[in-house]
C-alpha cells in the first residue's frame, strides 16, 4: 500500500502563482487545463475485460491528467484476498439472514471490488466512514466480522471501537457521513496531520442536501477527502435516471470545484488504481476528489425487498458476467500470481471467517436491558438512574417469577 | 490582559475588558458574558474550534464571537458555508477526530436544517458507540422573541431538543450563568444544545469576568442545578431563559399584592433538577410554570406533570402553566399578546386556588 505514484510533472509552476487553489496547481503541474482536470475522462477507468485480460494502455480510458498506473501484485493478490473474504461474508450473512440469526444485511454482493478497494488505499492512520451496505469495507480495513455484524443481529450499538480503526460507525440515515468525514479531515488539518478521510456513499445519496454540503465544504476549506459514491443503479427500488439528470455522478465535482473520475466498479485493479492516486492528490495537494464508482447490486435492497418489482431478470444475467471476483481471478491467474495452492489458502481463509460468523450467530445474543440506560449520556441523568431502577425492579421480580420456587407455589 | 479582555476591547469595551482593568465589577452584558466564556475556552483547550455563519469576521451577528477570529486566529474561529446541517455534521466529524467545537446558529428557526445530523448523530452517537466515542460539541442557538424580531426569527424551540435523548440543553437566563454555563457546555463530553435568549442579550450586571474565570475554574457549575432566585412562601414559580426577567417581575407584584412567590431558574432542562422544583412546591403547596414557548407538547407541559406526580400530596391548587399560545410566533406588532406578561401571570396567580 506503501508505493508511491508518480504525478507527471508538467511545466514548472512560476512563482507568482504559488497562491493558486488545489485545481490550479494540480492541473498546471499537469500540463492541462483546471477544466480539463477537474473534468472525468470521457470513459470510465478500466483496466481489466470482463474476461480478466488486461486492456491495452490506450483502451484503459486513461490519459493526460488522468493516468492511472496498475498497482502492484503484492497488493493485488492481498485485495483478491479480501475480495473472496468479502463475497463469502456477504453470502454468509444473506444464509444468516433467511435463518432468522440476523435481524438485517444489506449485502454488498456484485460491489465488493469497491469494498476492498474501499479499505485498502488508505494508510493506517487515515479514516473511513461508511454506510450500513460497506461492512465488507469495514471488515477489509481490519475491523472483527464478529464486531461489525452486532448491529446487524439486533443489538443497539455499533459493535466496533471507531476510534481503534479509525472506522465511522455504519451510517445508516442517508449520506449524513459524508460531513462526518469532512469534519474529521478538517480537524486533522488543524493539527497539521497528513491524514486522508474516505467517505462512501451510493448514487441515491448523490441527491440528499448533506451530499452537497459535504463536497462544498471539502472544496472550500481544501479539505483531504475522497468521496466514493458507488454507483450500483438503484436506491432500493428508484434508477439512476431519477436520482440525477446530470452527464455522470462524477461530473458532480466539477460545480464544486473539485475533481471527478469515474471507473468500473466491477474491475478491482482500476477502482484500487483510481483511489490510490485520488488518496495520494488528496494527501500530497491537501484537496478532496469524487470517485464515481460504476458497479451493481447484485441481490435485493436488503432481505425485505423484492428486486423482481423494479428490475428485469436480464439485467441482473447480464452484470453477472462483469462478476468482480470472476474478473479478478483470471486476471491474477493469467499473470501467475494465483496459483492452485494460493486459491485454496484464500477460500480456506474466507471459509473459515465465514464458519466464525455462524458460530457466532447461532448463539444467542444476550444484552443486557439495563445497559439501555449506561452511554445516553457520559453519566446518566437522575432521571435515566430512576427509569434504569425502575427496570431492574422488573427484571428482578419476572425472575423471581420463574424461579422454581415461584413456580411449585403457582402449581 | 488576556487576549480575551483585549478582543472585548477593541468591541467598545462592554465588560470584559474594562473589567479587568478594575478592581471593582463593572457592568458586563450577557453577549459581553458570552464572548469572555469562549475567548477563554480558546485559552484554557487547544482543541476548542468556534465556527458558524458569520462568526469570524463579523463576530456572529448579535457579536457574541466579536474579536475572537482577529485575536484567537481564523483557524479557531472561523466562518463556513450558509448550511447548517453542514455546520453540525462537521462538528460531529471533527469531534470524531479529536476536537470540541463550539459552533453557532444563526437563529433559532435556521437550526431546522441541522436537526438530523442533531437528533440522529449529535445526540446517539455515543449510545451507538457504547461510550466510546463522545462528541463534546456545544451548539449555540440565539432563541426566543421579545426582540421584535421577523418570521423565523424568534422561535422557543427548546422542546425538540428536551425531547431528544442524548442531548443536554442548557438555557441561561442572568449573565454570570451566560458565563458559567457557556463554560460548563464547552467543557463538557456530552453534547449540549445552549439556548441564548435573545431578548436578554443586552442585559447587565455588574460582574468581574476574572473573578467569574476564578469561580468556574474553582468548580462552580451550573448544570442540573436549579437555582431558587427569589425566595417566597404561598407559590413555586418555575420558569426558565427569557421568562426569568418578567417573573420576577411578577412576583414583586405580587408580593406587593400579599402573595410571596418563590422563584426557580431552572438554568438547564436537560439534565433537569427536578428535586429543587419539587421540594419548593412541597414548601409553598402551589405552582406556577412560565414559559415563553408555546404549551402544548412542551417543557412546560413536562414539568406541570413531574409536580403533579411528585408533590399531588402537597398541593393546594392545582398546577397551572402561562406559555405562549400554540400559534406561530406572531408578527413584531403581536408578539406582546403572546408572550407571558407580568398581567397575565398575576391573572394566574389569581386563578389558583387560595381558599380551602
Amino acid at each position: 500500500m506503501s508505493e508511491s505514484i508518480d504525478i507527471p510533472a508538467g511545466p514548472p509552476i512560476p512563482p507568482a502563482q504559488e497562491d493558486l487553489t488545489p485545481i490550479e496547481r494540480v492541473s498546471a503541474r499537469m500540463g492541462i487545463s483546471p477544466e480539463d482536470y477537474m473534468l472525468p475522462a470521457e470513459r470510465e477507468i478500466r483496466m481489466l475485460s470482463p474476461d480478466g485480460t488486461l486492456l491495452p494502455a490506450e483502451e484503459q480510458g486513461t490519459g493526460p491528467g488522468h493516468e492511472y498506473p496498475v498497482p502492484g501484485d503484492d497488493l493485488l493478490l492481498e485485495a483478491y484476498e479480501q475480495l473472496i473474504v468479502g463475497r463469502r461474508v456477504n453470502d454468509q450473512n444473506t444464509a444468516l439472514v433467511r435463518q432468522g440469526r440476523l435481524a438485517v444485511y444489506p449485502s454488498s454482493h456484485g460491489q465488493e471490488a469497491c469494498q476492498v478497494a474501499a479499505a485498502l488505499c488508505l494508510d493506517e492512520g487515515d479514516w473511513l466512514f461508511p454506510t450500513y451496505r460497506d461492512t465488507v469495507a469495514v471488515i477489509a480495513r481490519g475491523v472483527d466480522p464478529l464486531e461489525v455484524m452486532v448491529s446487524f443481529r439486533g443489538d443497539w450499538h455499533c459493535g466496533y471501537d471507531p476510534l481503534e480503526h479509525r472506522v465511522g460507525a455504519q451510517a445508516t440515515p442517508l449520506t449524513t457521513q459524508l460531513l462526518h468525514a469532512v469534519g474529521a479531515a478538517h480537524a486533522a488539518v488543524l493539527r497539521g496531520e497528513d491524514t486522508v478521510v474516505l467517505a462512501m456513499c451510493g448514487d441515491g445519496a448523490t441527491s440528499e442536501g448533506d451530499f452537497h454540503e459535504a463536497l462544498n465544504f471539502a472544496a472550500v476549506f481544501r479539505l483531504p477527502v475522497v468521496f466514493l459514491v458507488q454507483n450500483n443503479g438503484y436506491a432500493i427500488s428508484v434508477p439512476l435516471a431519477r436520482q440525477s439528470a446530470a452527464p455522470t455522478l462524477a461530473h458532480k465535482a466539477v460545480g464544486y470545484g473539485m475533481a471527478g473520475e469515474r471507473v468500473d466498479g466491477n474491475d478491482l485493479v482500476a477502482v484500487l488504481a483510481a483511489l490510490r492516486r485520488a488518496v495520494q492528490l488528496a494527501r500530497s495537494e491537501r484537496t478532496p476528489l469524487l470517485v464515481e464508482a460504476h458497479t451493481y447490486r447484485m441481490q435485493a435492497h436488503t432481505n425485505a425487498d423484492d428486486d423482481t418489482r423494479y428490475r428485469e431478470r436480464e439485467e441482473v444475467r447480464q452484470w453477472a458476467e462483469k462478476d468482480p471476483v470472476l474478473r479478478m481471478e483470471a486476471y491474477l491467474r493469467s499473470r501467475g500470481v494465483l496459483d492452485d495452492d494460493a486459491a485454496t489458502r484464500i477460500t480456506g481463509n474466507a471459509e473459515a471467517v465465514a464458519a466464525a460468523l455462524r458460530q457466532a450467530m447461532n448463539a444467542e445474543a444476550e444484552p443486557d436491558p439495563l445497559e439501555m440506560f449506561d452511554h445516553v449520556y457520559t453519566e446518566p441523568t437522575a432521571q435515566l438512574r430512576q427509569q434504569r431502577d425502575r427496570l431492574m425492579e422488573e427484571l428482578a421480580a419476572e425472575s423471581a417469577a420463574d424461579s422454581p420456587d415461584a413456580q411449585e407455589d403457582a402449581r | 490582559m488576556t487576549a480575551a479582555t483585549q478582543a472585548t476591547d477593541r468591541r467598545g469595551g462592554a465588560g470584559a475588558v474594562s473589567a479587568a482593568r478594575q478592581p471593582a465589577p463593572v457592568e458586563l452584558t450577557f453577549a459581553g458574558a458570552l464572548n469572555a466564556a469562549l475567548a477563554h475556552s480558546l485559552e484554557d483547550h487547544e482543541e476548542v474550534v468556534i465556527f458558524g455563519e458569520d462568526v469570524g469576521t463579523l463576530g456572529g451577528v448579535f457579536r457574541v464571537t466579536d474579536g475572537l477570529a482577529a485575536t484567537y486566529g481564523r483557524q479557531r474561529c472561523f466562518d463556513t458555508p450558509l448550511a447548517e446541517s453542514g455546520i453540525v455534521g462537521t462538528a460531529v466529524g471533527m469531534a470524531i477526530n479529536g476536537m470540541r467545537p463550539a459552533v453557532e446558529m444563526q437563529f433559532d428557526a435556521f437550526a431546522y436544517p441541522a436537526f438530523e445530523q442533531v437528533a440522529s448523530h449529535l445526540a446517539k452517537m455515543g449510545n451507538r458507540t457504547r461510550g466510546r466515542v463522545r462528541l463534546p460539541v456545544t451548539v449555540r442557538i440565539p432563541y426566543g422573541g421579545g426582540v421584535g424580531g421577523v418570521e423565523h426569527h424568534c422561535d422557543s424551540s427548546e422542546a425538540y431538543y428536551a425531547h431528544t435523548p442524548g442531548l443536554k440543553v442548557y438555557v441561561p437566563a442572568t449573565v454570570e450563568d451566560a458565563y458559567l454555563m457557556l463554560r460548563e457546555a464547552i467543557d463538557s463530553d456530552d453534547p449540549v444544545v445552549f439556548f441564548e435568549p435573545k431578548k436578554l442579550y443586552w442585559s447587565k450586571a455588574d460582574l468581574d469576568v476574572g473573578r467569574l474565570r476564578s469561580r468556574y475554574d474553582g468548580g462552580e457549575r451550573r448544570e442540573g442545578r436549579a437555582a431558587v432566585v427569589r425566595a417566597g412562601t404561598d407559590l413555586t414559580l418555575v420558569t426558565y431563559g427569557p421568562s426569568l426577567p418578567t417573573a420576577l417581575k411578577a412576583a414583586q407584584a405580587a408580593e406587593e399584592e400579599g402573595v410571596s412567590v418563590e422563584v426557580v431558574d431552572l438554568r438547564s432542562i436537560v439534565p433537569l433538577d427536578d428535586v429543587t422544583v419539587c421540594a419548593s412546591v412541597e414548601r409553598t403547596g402551589r405552582a406556577l410554570v412560565v414559559a415563553e414557548a408555546q404549551g402544548f407538547a412542551s417543557v412546560a407541559a413536562e414539568l406541570v406533570a413531574r409536580i403533579q406526580e411528585r408533590c399531588f400530596h402537597s398541593l393546594a391548587s392545582p398546577v397551572l402553566r402561562v406559555t405562549g399560545f400554540d400559534i406561530p410566533y406572531p408578527a413584531p406588532r403581536l408578539e406582546q399578546y403572546h408572550l407571558p406578561s407580568v398581567d397575565r401571570i398575576l391573572d394566574a396567580i389569581d386563578d389558583m386556588q387560595w381558599e380551602d
